[in-house]
């Protein structure tokens, strides 16, 4: 099990997920700095992730699509605030159409990736997730990222059910 | 006693604001007045009473009439409605992490392969 602990903020609206490798803190890093190793695990198998520009650089851009069964396509950037390999990355994921034009309806969530070693072949990932309003959370949720989608669904429907009772 | 539904968009507005999200978190257990909550900061009574209203029309916060004393409490439905969602987002990463382990392991299968090759 590599994800050891999972830390949930509704306050904050943030998430926090820690998980284990056991590898050396370079092949973790690379799990993001190598775009072929990258679009292997951002979408999920339904939804392969392709990654058509990867500046992992600060000011730099990482853009890519996914590619869902139906042949719909959506996309999504990195822009990238700060990076100190093999450590650390500070980065803000966006939403874009195929074609790269950047989606304003969708939100804009900040992700921080902080890597160490904990013994040499042992490293530790701490990723953050924050999310700039509870709205940018269901967005996020209902765009195409098949995991959760199936349960988002639900979750809306729940919440608005809940609103029509107390109502 | 009634509760004000959860409004998600005023929920997120009112959620944005450090001292409003504090005070969602003291009146969780429902113990204090706006003049109590208001000795916790800086600013005014009628600041701090101004945030308890909005917190109050996002269905954040209620106020409670307990004897002579009016209360606020956090009405905790609506927080629940974001733990839920943050809940998809840990499936997500979950699967994120899990695709990782993965691929780790194939490249750490690859490395010993190549190395037992060059033997």
């Amino acid at each position: 099990m590599s994800v050891i602990a999972v830390r949930k903020d509704p306050e904050k609206l943030t998430l926090t997920i820690e998980a284990e490798f056991d590898a050396p803190i370079e092949s973790i890093w690379q799990l993001w700095a190598d775009p072929r190793k990258l679009e292997r695990w951002w979408g999920p198998p339904t939804y392969p992730a392709t990654v058509t520009k990867h500046d992992l650089t600060p000011g730099g851009r990482v853009e890519y699509h996914m590619t869902g069964p139906e042949g719909d396509q959506p996309g999504g950037y990195w822009d990238i605030v700060e990076v100190e390999p093999p450590r650390r990355i500070l980065l803000r994921d966006s939403a874009c159409a195929a074609d790269g034009t950047p989606n304003m309806d969708l939100p804009t969530n900040t992700i921080r990736v902080g890597i160490e070693e904990i013994t040499p072949g042992r490293t530790r990932m701490l990723i953050e997730i924050e999310f700039p309003s509870i709205e940018a959370m269901e967005k996020t949720i209902a765009m195409g990222t098949d995991e959760g989608l199936r349960q988002a669904v639900g979750q809306v429907d729940a919440i608005l059910a809940q609103e029509t009772v107390q109502r | 006693m009634k509760q004000a539904p959860p409004d998600v968009d005023r929920v997120f507005a009112a959620l944005a604001d450090h001292t409003r999200r504090d005070i969602v978190r003291r009146a969780i257990r429902g113990e204090e007045g706006i003049l109590d909550l208001a000795g916790h900061y800086s600013m005014s009574f009628a600041a701090v009473q101004k945030h308890v209203a909005v917190l109050e029309r996002a269905g954040l916060i209620t106020k409670q009439r307990i004897g002579r004393r009016k209360i606020v409490r956090t009405n905790l439905e609506a927080l629940l409605v974001v733990r839920r969602l943050l809940d998809q987002f840990e499936e997500q990463w979950r699967g994120r992490i899990d695709r990782m382990d993965k691929l780790v392991a194939e490249t750490a299968a690859r490395v010993v392969e190549t190395k037992g090759r060059k033997r």
